[in-house]
């Protein structure tokens, strides 16, 4: 299925046929490595809007260079990340963000995985105790075999062994 | 005449594929062998005629017959040979034929080699098997022919899409769609159960190794595409979570506890309903996979309006086989038998817990996958969901899995006694501190999860030794006797041992790669020298280069460590003309398991080129992880116990089959 990765990412290479810039450009590093690595961070949080599922940081778009640049200029004006992050949401959405914030119409989305664990876990605990209490009430209901009854089984058993899969 | 050829060759195996759904059943129903048989005969006819159509288009793209669409809008007369030929399943048509080839082939198989299964299972199995397969031929024939010819032919093509040529289009689909399609075995197997009603020991034995068989490629060809990726699409990263990559990892998470847990149903007839429900599950997300990749829902809501025809279709086939699979399933599992009881720390319950964390996993990757496609329909609010939200939730995980991995071998079955599984894990739980100590005080405490994570990775890889020295002695008997019990263990023993070390090296190379990357960017003129890891690399010159069908930029790096000369490196951007289109082509030196990548950008106007430099440690481990993992499968897959002990069919059925 990367073929198709590839195939969406030619196809946007054809809509944005601009001379097209790889992520992260020499050009627009921070000068200070500490703010240049909070960029970095940030960026990869963000989502180039144009692209398929691709952050900023990643993709070569016009516009996600743009979005880089945007990112750097808040840092450098002394925003702190989630500041950053709101400039960013007021501007262009609950889109941009590539872990969407725990509201309320994302509660399924977070909530599923420790729901699907805790909820199978539970109904494997149930499942348990309750073949474990049939069980041992099978064990009561049914007495061992009787002795004509061993004595057929072991004659069964010495004749031939019986075929795996009755039709 | 060789697209007609195909074409009708594709719609007889439709024609055999309609029996083989029908008469099968109705053989079964009237309990006549001979109609049963009739199944094996049209399987295998299927095989041959589906196997002339798909050599029909590969003659089509070899000799660049621009009178068929398909060649003229996928094929180029100057493209290499091996293109030519893998550019056959480059495209949504060519794909699609490859994807019902390797399901006829699968139905050829069990026609084949099923002469042990009972009867009336083989009939029904092939009956499933052809539904999916006439679903599919009717597919292709109404609304993707390949074999479509233009009134007008052009003199050359359009060529193959740039990024698609290269070695890894020939290696990567068909390892993944063996994957995928395989898994249509173990869907066949328990619908058939299904209509039976009932599962016996024949039915585990087959089940497992189809499962394994389909288990291995999916594996190889998921850790090929993700290899593809990482050196073609020239940014260093080798996992995206994109959504179409998601899709076709959804099966994986679900065939690796159905594996398991088939595993269970084989020795100790336990889990059957769960294995009936995780078959049908596997082979859905094949699907779904197989339907989101092709109908565009995922790049855009509003793509399904530009080939509605294709995506209602596919989406037609998914809800049948899904909601008919698993209406059937809620009809008829409460028949099958429960099967053996086991206590909570077991070999079973082992696996349980490891189908818990597996399922809820894969469902992870599914709501991260389509929940914002759910939302956007429901509310119209977009969202993204990326990376940094399955490293969150999908990640975590993974610890209590791998935690509990190597306490699985140790554990006997039905009733197990974890302390002793402890006490046989202290040498690897040991390792693993070890192992934590001496990274944490290496890299002087910078990060605490990543010495945490290859704790965890040694703890999982020496747990996998520790069961084999456990089993052979070693150490504790003389080396002559460890040896020969070594030679005595099962396959399948060995098999275990491979696959769950290959976890850990994955894990190894994961971390290694994420938390010690070293990444250089710059713009660079000849004879500039950039400095990453230790390694100097010089900037020799730019030297322009003609392809066969595209012009290259090529650079060259030379590679030196302390003053001593390595390699000449050689990365390259490719502009091919047809398309108009330019590849980046990264240059790859390998270290042990560690690379340097070089990945070209733009040349700007005075001479100089955007250079990106990575110094990636351990990263090829990613990758020997799933290798060794399908090793591990393969191992198991040889060992004798899946054939020696093969169920034989009872002697009335052995009546009928002569009577055929």
């Amino acid at each position: 299925m990367r073929k198709l990765i590839a195939i969406s990412f030619v196809v946007w290479m054809a809509a944005f046929a601009a001379p097209s810039a790889r992520a992260v450009q020499p050009d627009e590093i921070m000068a200070d490595p500490v703010k240049e690595a909070r960029a970095r961070d940030l960026s990869r949080e963000l989502r180039c809007m144009v692209c398929q599922n691709q952050s900023i940081d990643d993709s070569e778009a016009p516009l996600a260079r743009d979005l880089r640049l945007l990112v750097r200029e808040r840092i450098a004006a002394g925003d702190s990340d989630s500041q950053v992050i709101d400039f960013l949401v007021v501007r262009y959405g609950e889109f941009v963000l590539l872990k969407p914030r725990f509201e309320r119409q994302t509660l399924l989305l977070w909530l599923l995985t420790p729901l699907a664990l805790a909820g199978g876990g539970l109904a494997l605990w149930m499942h348990g105790r309750r073949r474990a209490k049939s069980g041992a009430g099978d064990d009561r209901s049914e007495p061992g075999l009787s002795a004509e009854e061993e004595a057929r089984l072991q004659r069964l058993i010495a004749v031939e062994p019986p075929p795996e899969n009755p039709a | 005449m060789i697209a007609e050829t195909g074409h009708y060759a594709l719609v007889l195996a439709l024609a055999l594929a309609l029996i083989q759904s029908t008469v099968p059943i109705l053989g079964a129903r009237l309990r006549d062998g001979a109609l049963m048989n009739v199944a094996r005969s049209t399987a295998l006819a299927q095989l041959l005629f589906v196997a002339l159509s798909f050599a029909a288009l590969v003659m089509l793209h070899v000799t660049s017959d621009f009178s068929v669409v398909n060649v003229f809008e996928n094929s180029h007369s100057l493209k290499p040979l091996i293109y030519k030929i893998t550019g056959v399943w480059g495209n949504h048509e060519g794909s699609m034929l490859l994807w019902v080839s390797i399901l006829a082939l699968f139905g050829g198989l069990v026609a084949g080699f099923g002469n042990n299964l009972p009867i009336s299972l083989r009939a029904h199995v092939l009956a499933v098997q052809a539904w999916i397969a006439s679903a599919f031929y009717l597919f292709i024939l109404i609304t993707s022919n390949p074999f479509l010819r233009i009134a007008d032919p052009p003199i050359e093509g359009r060529d193959l899409n740039p990024v698609l040529q290269d070695i890894g289009l020939a290696v990567h689909p068909p390892m993944l769609y063996l994957g995928y399609v395989g898994f249509s075995i173990s869907f066949s197997f328990a619908i058939a159960a299904l209509i039976e009603g009932r599962i016996d020991a024949a039915w585990a034995r087959w089940v497992r190794p189809w499962t394994l068989v389909a288990w291995i490629f999916l594996t190889l060809g998921i850790a090929m595409g993700s290899y593809w990726a990482y050196y073609e699409l020239g940014w260093g990263g080798w996992w995206f979570w994109d959504p179409v990559e998601n899709a076709s990892l959804m099966p994986w998470p679900a065939g690796t506890a159905l594996l398991h847990s088939a595993l269970v149903m084989e020795k100790r007839n336990a889990l059957k309903v769960w294995t009936i429900l995780l078959s049908i599950l596997t082979f859905s997300l094949s699907l779904l996979g197989t339907f989101l990749v092709r109908s565009g829902v995922l790049t855009s809501v509003h793509a399904f309006a530009t080939d509605p025809t294709r995506g209602v279709f596919i989406l037609l086939i998914l809800c049948i086989f899904i909601g008919g699979g698993l209406t059937l399933y809620a009809w008829r599992a409460s028949a099958l038998k429960q099967g053996g009881l086991f206590a909570p720390i077991s070999r079973e319950g082992a696996l349980v817990l490891n189908n818990l964390f597996l399922t809820t996993a894969c469902a992870t990757v599914f709501i991260g996958t389509l929940y914002p496609l759910a939302l956007e329909v429901v509310t119209g609010d977009k969202i993204s969901v990326g990376a940094p939200f399955f490293n969150l939730t999908f990640a975590p995980l993974f610890v209590p899995l791998m935690i509990a991995v190597p306490f699985g071998p140790m554990l006997a079955w039905k009733r197990g006694d974890l302390v002793a599984a402890a006490q046989r894990l202290l040498a690897a739980g040991v390792a693993a501190l070890v192992a934590i100590a001496m990274l944490w005080a290496w890299t002087g405490g910078g990060s605490t999860l990543a010495p945490l994570a290859i704790g965890l990775a040694v703890f999982v890889i020496a747990g996998a030794l520790s069961d084999l020295a456990e089993r052979t002695g070693a150490f504790r008997t003389p080396f002559a006797i460890a040896a020969r019990r070594a030679r005595g263990l099962p396959r399948s023993t060995w098999g275990s041992a491979f696959a769950h070390a290959g976890v850990g090296v994955a894990l190894i190379g994961i971390v290694c790669e994420t938390t010690w990357n070293s990444e250089h960017i710059a713009t660079m003129r000849p004879d500039d020298v950039a400095k990453v890891a230790g390694y100097d690399l010089k900037l020799d010159g730019l030297t322009q280069a003609q392809g066969p069908n595209f012009r290259e930029m090529v650079a060259q790096f030379t590679v030196t460590l302390d003053g001593r000369r390595l390699a000449v490196m050689t990365p390259s951007k490719r502009n091919f003309t047809t398309r108009g289109s330019s590849t980046t082509e990264a240059a790859l030196l390998t270290r042990g398991a560690s690379q340097l990548y070089i990945s070209l950008g733009e040349l700007t106007g005075d001479g100089a080129i955007a250079v990106r430099i990575y110094h990636k440690p351990l990263v090829l481990l990613i990758w020997l992880g799933p290798i060794l993992m399908a090793f591990g499968g393969l191992l198991s897959l040889s060992d004798r116990r899946l054939r020696v002990g093969a169920p034989k069919p009872a002697k009335a059925m052995r009546g009928l089959q002569a009577a055929e």
